[in-house]
């Protein structure tokens, strides 16, 4: 069972050394209003936990909590794309924690779906061996890694009942995975809907794992906002 | 040598009905050059299997984009999903192929992609899991780097991205199969002989004896 409340009330769930998880893919099906009032709220020490470093050139997504130097940690499996982001890192004001993007997505999983361990092949041979416990199974070497769960997780969904049942349009990518793995869950959604206006087959999550939603920028904002940052990268 | 011609080469690996992954870049490019009727099924480790170009202004949807968060567009008979699910098909064995950028390939076909110890510093993202996963691995670089030192090598000498896992290396200078034993040229580009491949290569290239003969037309 979920609670309507304002981003600006939800972004009080974080506060100073809060574990972050941010939904989305590089920038894209990012929470946009949460991040920014995250930003402004100027918490800080977060341990910050998503799938890539946002969209290339930095500042966007959690590039915008990067700028801030609001980040202690981060989680992920990419960090190309934000030049603001590796220079912390390479200065020491950034601890990094790396693994492979599908090991990362795994750990989330298990993170919220109760298990005590990821263990995979990706990664043998290579660097990555020194990141994880080495096991055998059935004779067959394997990496083991922990889960990873976070305080809050930050998602992004198209539409929510008021029961917290979530649809998602386009690529749900990290979004419906981290919304099982945080102590609270916040998602950012363009619509509210009544109830029995997403049919259950289209709930892509399920209201029993989300706390909090609060309304986002509608689907036709969100649109401007993307084509107009396309635009001026050169991307349309 | 015109820099769409890795790209076309790449392109005739593409066999109708392949699912296939595309890195950044040069392995993007080689989608436009798909042959006239071969049927490839492009999938996107953000979670998308079969999508298409660029939309135009005004008919984008934010949330149809590629790994990059770049837009792109869904074809009919397309489908999206969770990076859980993308990277079940990756890690899993079920896309055909995978064709990928490289800092650096040896004759063992192990990669290195992902990192320079002091310069570089990206994180692995997928790539791990592609080169893993995928069936058949085709590299596709230039065959030098800027200071035209070979980046076909003994042994990578940068981290490992896999190990021991490239079928195929496609460069700007000629396309070479890891095989039995080491490295097998199997194609020259056009004007480049068998003896500057030999040159620019510091991995072992087994059958070159074969090709020491052939006249560049």
């Amino acid at each position: 069972m979920a609670v309507q409340i304002t981003p600006e009330e939800a972004v009080k769930k974080i506060i100073d050394k809060s574990s972050v998880m941010i939904g989305g893919f590089l920038g894209a099906a990012v929470p946009l209003i949460m991040l920014d009032l995250i930003a402004a709220a100027g918490v800080k020490d977060l341990t910050v936990i998503s799938i890539g470093a946002g969209y290339r050139g930095g500042g966007v997504d959690i590039g915008k909590l990067v700028l801030n130097k609001q980040v202690i940690k981060y989680v992920t499996a990419h960090v190309g794309t934000d030049p603001n982001l590796i220079k912390q890192i390479v200065n020491g004001e950034v601890e990094l924690e790396l693994s492979p993007m599908g090991t990362f997505v795994e750990r989330v999983r298990a993170g919220g779906a109760g298990l005590g361990a990821v263990v995979t092949p990706v990664g043998l041979g290579t660097e990555v061996e020194e990141m994880a416990e080495k096991i055998m199974v059935d004779g067959k070497p394997y990496l083991l890694f922990k889960p990873i769960r976070a305080d809050v997780a930050v998602i992004k969904a198209y539409r929510s009942d008021p029961l917290g049942n979530l649809q998602y349009q386009g690529m749900s990518n990290t979004n419906p995975i981290m919304a099982t793995a945080a102590d609270i869950v916040i998602a950012e959604v363009d619509e509210m809907v009544e109830v029995g206006d997403i049919a259950c087959e289209d709930v892509g999550t399920p209201g029993i794992f989300v706390d909090y939603i609060v309304q986002g920028h509608s689907y036709e904002e969100r649109k401007n906002i993307y084509e107009e940052l396309w635009i001026a990268t050169n991307k349309l | 040598m015109p820099r769409n011609y890795i790209a076309r080469r790449i392109a005739k690996e593409f066999k109708d009905g392949m699912y296939v992954n595309l890195g950044i870049g040069i392995p993007t490019e080689s989608a436009n050059y798909i042959p006239e009727g071969t049927h490839v099924y492009l999938q996107t480790e953000n979670g998308g299997l079969m999508f298409g170009p660029k939309p135009k202004r005004g008919e984008t949807n934010p949330d149809i984009a590629n790994a990059g968060a770049e837009p792109i567009t869904m074809l009919p008979g397309g489908a999206v999903f969770d990076v859980a699910t993308s990277f079940a098909m990756i890690r899993g064995g079920h896309i055909d192929m995978t064709v990928v950028g490289a800092l650096e390939v040896d004759e063992v076909g192990s990669i290195a992609s992902w990192k320079i110890p002091g310069k570089l510093l990206t994180g692995m993202g997928g790539a791990m899991d592609l080169l893993y996963g995928c069936k058949r691995v085709i590299v596709a670089m230039t065959h030098t780097d800027k200071h035209g030192n070979p980046k076909i090598r003994k042994n990578c000498t940068l981290p490992l991205t896999a190990a021991g896992v490239v079928d195929l290396i496609i460069t700007d200078k000629a396309v070479l199969r890891v095989g039995e034993g080491g490295l097998y040229l199997e194609e020259l580009a056009p004007g480049v002989t068998a003896a500057e491949v030999e040159r620019l290569t510091e991995g072992t290239i087994l059958n070159i004896i074969e090709w020491e003969h052939i006249e560049i037309t």
